[in-house]
């Protein structure tokens, strides 16, 4: 099991506990599902240590708009990578709520997912290979494309903006 | 006495094929191994589903077939289909050989 | 038309590398059969009864010759010298190896075409009126709006693991030729009080197993908005659409389910976070997209041609032809060809690649280089000069593509149905191929008119039986093929579901009830009525009576 940031391989700092389970000692990175999340959240926002929510398929990001600035993580659970919604839920999550904390997918998560996942506000993949190999997976994934269609908030250049441009340079 | 064989598509050119009694995949469903009984058809696709086999072929499943003199054939019109061909152009397909 | 520029073909290019690469890591194993099946349908590749299929797409059904011959080489060398044009506006072929798609698609790559999105969970081809540009009842070209659609949907990052496979189709003309309503997205082109372009959007119109009719979420979308508009719909559809069972997941059970009240208010309110951002396209671009699709150079002719008049008069399979095949244009002087892919008691829809060479070469000859593939599984030269019909024609007959059938009994469409499709349940080739015989007569066709006649090989309704006229459905019972009439069908502005006749027929019955059912029509039409305008008048119960009265 890799994680891969911002082009490296960094460490599991979080622990992830379900609905049930119980939970780490408060100075302890923590991360619980949104349902728990909306139950204990007075609690839960008195830790000391970092606090991180857990999206799974079905829950709505909007839940968070009042503590997005609290919480330094946000991961979306992908159980099957043919279950898209994640990928609605990262865009809401970074251009409309302008979340700043990491986005990280979890979960199915395939080298073939990787770059729209990206371009949807993800920046952090915990694959299930490890190292080196999950590295070069998304280095990869992200290179396999350079042009694109649509604006997403990646930031990247449309091909429209890019006509656009030349059309401009031109004249 | 319910006779069984595994057909699947090869995996490069998708055509049709069927797990022969050496183990290898035939195009030809004559030389299928036939299973009898439910034990010996579970083992049959079990061996066909083999991860290693994930390079050979796809989607192995079986079929029920019928002994016709020297000829194995399957009693679903649709598994006959994939035997032969298309019915509508009897010049593609296996039957066409 | 649309030409590609290098962003375009940057990313076609890439695609196909990058698919090759996949192919390679399944090949050797790097990848598992399931982690590489929605990346290979997601290229177009389906595995069918006897092989892998291709599905090329044909963006709004538009071609140039130097694609469509492309289309026959690919045919030629790739495959058994033959293609299938689909009920979508796309092509098919049959037999197709994995290890020789990539170099397929690099050969399509050629002429700035792929095989992107034509299956998987995305948003599909969109799909237009086969005479766009062209038709004299039409309001304004759909074309520029359906390429600007093709670039919003293809890759994008946020839809391409919906519930299930989006379609999209638009119409230009008042007179719908692109089927909307049966479509998960329907726009419909029209004017506004104040004279502004914009579009009728319609959403949950579907077929397969839970057929509906379309209803409409929005009255009138601007131009500029239409993109955030589709936008918002897909996202609401990504996020809420069923995922729990895959017969309940298109977006018309979501609307069937919610109703288009809570589905409208959903999509209004994420649209009103995102319609002033960068989706909006403002006019000078879209005028670059409607420059792309500017009329060709057009004589100023008149409308009349003499010898266009005297063929017909001197030859009367000439006339015939001219009689079913040939609609009116909007340029004097000009005429849209039909060409038939429906010979009597030949396979529906499909062309061998020499059939597809002569036509891409009658194309650039006497049609500009534009050819249009239809929904009906036919082909148009959408810009033939009155003059030429004569010779368009004479070629058209010499390769049996001369069929005077256009929306005759014998102009059906037909799924490939348990012949080709692993999902099928019965065939329905062979049975339109007895239909096509036995009301093979040309005259008897003729005096019979417009019937659509549409056969799926089963419940997923691909050959579109719910709106057929008549319509049938492939069944199995008990091992044998069955066949289930659906009667009053309409793909059109019309839009209806057809209703089930009753109980199913063998494939011994079904042709004696077929034309039983247009006996009874033309016993007691009334002047002008098509079959589906007596269906309407009249009702199920006469010809419910001629079908079972003495069972």
């Amino acid at each position: 099991m890799a994680i891969v940031k911002n082009d490296s391989v960094i460490e599991q700092e979080w622990i992830t506990v379900d609905a049930e389970g119980d939970l780490p000692a408060s100075d302890e990175n923590l991360i619980v599902p949104l349902a728990r999340f909306k139950e204990e959240r007075d609690s839960l926002l008195g830790r000391n240590g970092g606090l991180g929510v857990q999206l799974n398929p079905g829950d709505a990001p909007e839940d968070l708009a009042d503590d997005l600035d609290r919480l330094s993580i946000i991961t979306v659970n992908f159980p099957a990578y043919t279950d898209g919604r994640g990928y609605s839920y990262g865009r809401v999550l970074r251009e409309r709520m302008g979340f700043t904390g990491e986005l990280r997918a979890v979960g199915d998560v395939l080298r073939d997912q990787i770059l729209y996942m990206h371009r949807c506000g993800f920046d952090a993949y915990d694959l299930k290979v490890e190292g080196e190999v999950a590295l070069n997976k998304v280095r990869a994934a992200l290179k396999e494309m350079s042009v694109y269609y649509q604006p997403t908030g990646d930031g990247r250049v449309t091909a429209q903006s890019l006509r656009e441009r030349r059309r401009a340079a031109l004249q | 006495m319910s006779l069984q064989v595994v057909t699947a598509n090869r995996l490069d050119d998708g055509l049709v094929v069927f797990l022969a009694s050496d183990g290898s995949w035939s195009e030809n469903i004559n030389d299928a191994r036939i299973a009898d009984g439910k034990e010996a058809a579970d083992a049959l696709l079990a061996e066909a589903s083999a991860p290693e086999l994930d390079i050979v072929i796809v989607g192995p499943y079986l079929i029920d077939v019928e002994q016709q003199g020297a000829d194995i054939v399957p009693t679903k019109y649709r598994e006959v289909l994939r035997t032969k061909g298309p019915s509508v152009r009897e010049d593609l397909g296996y039957q066409a050989v | 038309m649309y030409r590609y520029d290098d962003f375009d073909r940057q990313l076609v290019h890439e695609r196909t590398e990058q698919f090759r690469e996949q192919v390679k890591r399944r090949l050797a194993g790097d990848i598992t059969e399931e982690q590489f099946r929605p990346l290979r349908l997601m290229n177009g590749v389906y595995l069918q009864l006897h092989a892998y299929m291709l599905r090329v797409a044909v963006p709004y059904g538009t071609l140039r010759a130097d694609q469509l011959r492309q289309l026959g080489m690919i045919a030629r060398v790739y495959d058994k010298g033959y293609g299938h044009f689909t009920t979508r506006q796309n092509i098919q072929y049959n037999w197709p190896k994995l290890d020789e798609i990539p170099d397929a698609l690099l050969d399509l790559a050629k002429v700035e075409m792929h095989a992107i999105q034509t299956s998987g969970n995305c948003i599909r081809n969109t799909t237009t009126d086969q005479y766009a540009g062209a038709a004299a009842d039409e309001i304004e070209d759909p074309r520029p709006y359906c390429e600007l659609i093709r670039q919003w949907s293809t890759f994008h990052p946020e839809f391409t693991y919906l519930p299930r496979k989006f379609k999209i189709a638009v119409t230009g003309s008042p007179n719908d030729r692109a089927a909307v309503k049966v479509h998960d997205i329907g726009l419909r082109m029209h004017q506004n009080d104040a004279g502004e372009t914009g579009f009728e959007v319609m959403v949950g119109g579907g077929l397969g197993r839970t057929p509906f009719v379309g209803k409409t979420i929005r009255e009138f979308i601007g131009k500029n908005d239409l993109f955030s508009y589709l936008e918002a719909i897909l996202r609401v559809y990504n996020r809420f659409g069923r995922r729990d069972n895959k017969y309940k997941a298109r977006i018309k059970i979501l609307v069937h389910e919610e109703g288009i009240d809570k589905i409208r208010e959903l999509v209004e309110e994420e649209w009103a976070q995102i319609k002033d951002g960068s989706l909006r396209v403002d006019d000078a671009e879209i005028a670059h997209y409607i420059e792309q699709f500017a009329p060709p150079a057009f004589e100023a002719l008149s409308d009349d041609d003499a010898d266009f008049e005297r063929h017909k008069s001197e030859n009367r399979r000439f006339a015939n032809w001219v009689r079913s095949n040939v609609i009116e244009h909007k340029q004097p002087g000009y005429a849209i060809a039909n060409v038939s892919l429906k010979p009597i008691g030949g396979i529906p829809g499909d062309a061998t690649d020499t059939q597809m060479e002569l036509v891409a070469d009658l194309s650039e000859k006497y049609s500009f280089g534009d050819v249009r593939v239809t929904h009906e599984q036919n082909l148009v030269l959408p810009h033939v000069k009155k003059a030429d019909l004569f010779a368009v024609w004479s070629e058209l007959d010499k390769a049996d593509l001369g069929t005077a059938n256009l929306g005759y009994v014998t102009d059906i469409i037909s799924c490939p149905g348990l012949d080709y499709c692993a999902l099928a349940t019965a065939r329905s080739i062979p049975l339109s191929q007895r239909i096509s015989e036995r009301f093979g007569d040309l005259d008897r066709q003729h005096d019979i008119g417009e019937l659509k006649i549409k056969i799926s090989g089963c419940i997923n309704a691909c050959g579109h039986h719910h709106v057929g006229h008549i319509g049938i459905l492939g069944l199995d019972k008990r091992g044998k093929e069955f066949y289930q009439i659906t009667l009053g069908g309409d793909a059109s502005q019309d839009a209806s579901i057809g209703k089930i006749a009753g109980a199913g027929f063998s494939e011994a019955e079904v042709v004696d009830a077929i034309e039983s059912l247009v006996t009874k029509y033309i016993d007691i039409r009334e002047s002008g009525e098509r079959f589906i305008d007596t269906y309407r008048r009249v009702g199920m119960d006469p010809f419910k009576e001629v079908l079972y009265g003495d069972r």
